[in-house]
């Protein structure tokens, strides 16, 4: 890897306008030179505003570096360039997944599987969605490189993946005042399975908010924001029967997630009436 | 820096009704700051135990104990951040308190009294 990168560093530097920057960016990426990436990769971008693949990049990387906002503009950038760009529709269905807005990511990840349908990525994370919809059982979200799966372009040969996200820092879990689970699923760092266990420590907290609420003359609660470490969660009660817990990295500050929270009430509310 | 001095640097942030400093434990008062007649053992208990109970979460999910609780009502908040040595820096506000403020404010006091 690094002959590699000293030899394409070699070649940009004989050749500026040489696509060669994309396969280096990449690799420094990969390597964490985030700082060094994000460089090659802007100023490669200043010479080839029209080359997808090079939006695209910029948005890993901004990922990579937690910047959400930037990747975002990066990868719609790139549907501006090349409005079938699998990997910028991955990018964006990754964002979207991480924010809870299921609707946007499923509809960036049927874009990216009607251009490349054999994208087992697409496909792990489309199932992964239907887990959290309640259709099937969850599966594992897809975070390493499986296949190229975006369209041809010059800079095609950069091996891409859907940005790994980190399931362990977010949750969307519906579940009764008994504390049994209705749909969702939370887990630990570690990866192993905390739904049951949130929750049983959760049921009936609600009526503790509630009654707390009352007493202190406070009206009737509608939200308990909890602020902790790496993660900001947030309880609704989308019904008198069920309590919604959503648990996202510090990333997404406790006002989108509040917001966030009201769309993820109103799917909770249309799936309990759906199965009444 | 005294409990009650803190406290009533706390109660100055507009909107805010009553600051108290509790027992996470048994959810009594320890020092208190109000600006009108308010029953602060009741929000002394319930916040308490309600920190008590969301404590379980972050248990149950392997992360580290929360920092601050905010419930949003419709005629006002109840906040509670968790600092040293077993007690709760509590505040209860109208509903047109600066969230950002407050939250800002009752952090750096609860770090004060750690």
């Amino acid at each position: 890897m690094s002959d590699d990168i000293t030899r394409m560093t070699a070649e940009l530097a004989g050749d500026p306008a040489s696509l060669v920057f994309i396969r280096l960016a990449d690799a420094l990426r990969r390597r964490g030179q985030l700082d060094a990436a994000l460089t090659v990769a802007e100023r490669g971008l200043a010479r080839y505003p029209a080359v997808a693949d090079a939006h695209d990049l910029v948005a890993r990387i901004h990922a990579d570096r937690g910047d959400g906002d930037r990747a975002f503009g990066a990868w719609t950038d790139a549907l501006r360039v090349a409005p079938d760009h699998v990997g910028a529709h991955k990018g964006l269905a990754f964002l979207a997944f991480r924010v809870g807005d299921f609707t946007r990511c499923r509809r960036h990840l049927e874009r990216a599987r009607a251009v490349a349908p054999d994208d087992p990525q697409v496909a792990a994370t489309m199932a992964r969605l239907r887990g959290l919809e309640g259709d099937v059982e969850p599966q594992p979200m897809a975070a390493a490189p499986a296949s190229p799966g975006r369209q041809a372009s010059p800079a095609a040969s950069v091996p891409v993946e859907l940005p790994a996200p980190a399931p362990t820092d977010q949750a969307t879990l519906l579940f009764d005042q008994q504390g049994r689970v209705l749909r969702g699923e939370a887990r630990r760092p570690d990866g192993a399975d905390a739904s049951e266990v949130v929750a049983a420590a959760l049921a009936g907290v609600s009526r503790e908010v509630e009654r707390a609420a009352r007493l202190l003359g406070l009206g009737s609660w509608r939200a308990v924001a909890v602020e902790g470490g790496p993660v900001n969660y947030e309880i609704r009660g989308p019904t008198p029967e069920t309590l919604l817990l959503l648990m996202r990295g510090r990333e997404v500050p406790a006002g989108r997630l509040s917001r966030i929270a009201d769309r993820a009430v109103v799917d909770a509310r249309a799936w309990l009436e759906a199965l009444a | 820096m005294q409990a009650t001095a803190v406290l009533e640097e706390v109660v100055r942030v507009p909107g805010v009704r009553v600051a108290l400093l509790a027992s996470l434990d048994d959810g009594l008062v320890v020092a208190e700051a109000s600006l009108e007649d308010a029953d602060t053992s009741a929000a002394a208990a319930l916040a308490a135990r309600l920190v008590q109970r969301l404590r379980a979460l972050t248990d149950a999910v392997a992360h580290p104990p929360l920092a601050l609780v905010l419930v949003t009502a419709s005629e006002g908040q109840l906040f509670a951040a968790p600092g040293g040595d077993g007690l709760v820096l509590i505040a209860v506000t109208r509903p047109d308190v600066n969230i950002g403020a407050l939250r800002l404010a009752l952090l750096d006091a609860a770090g004060r009294l750690a």
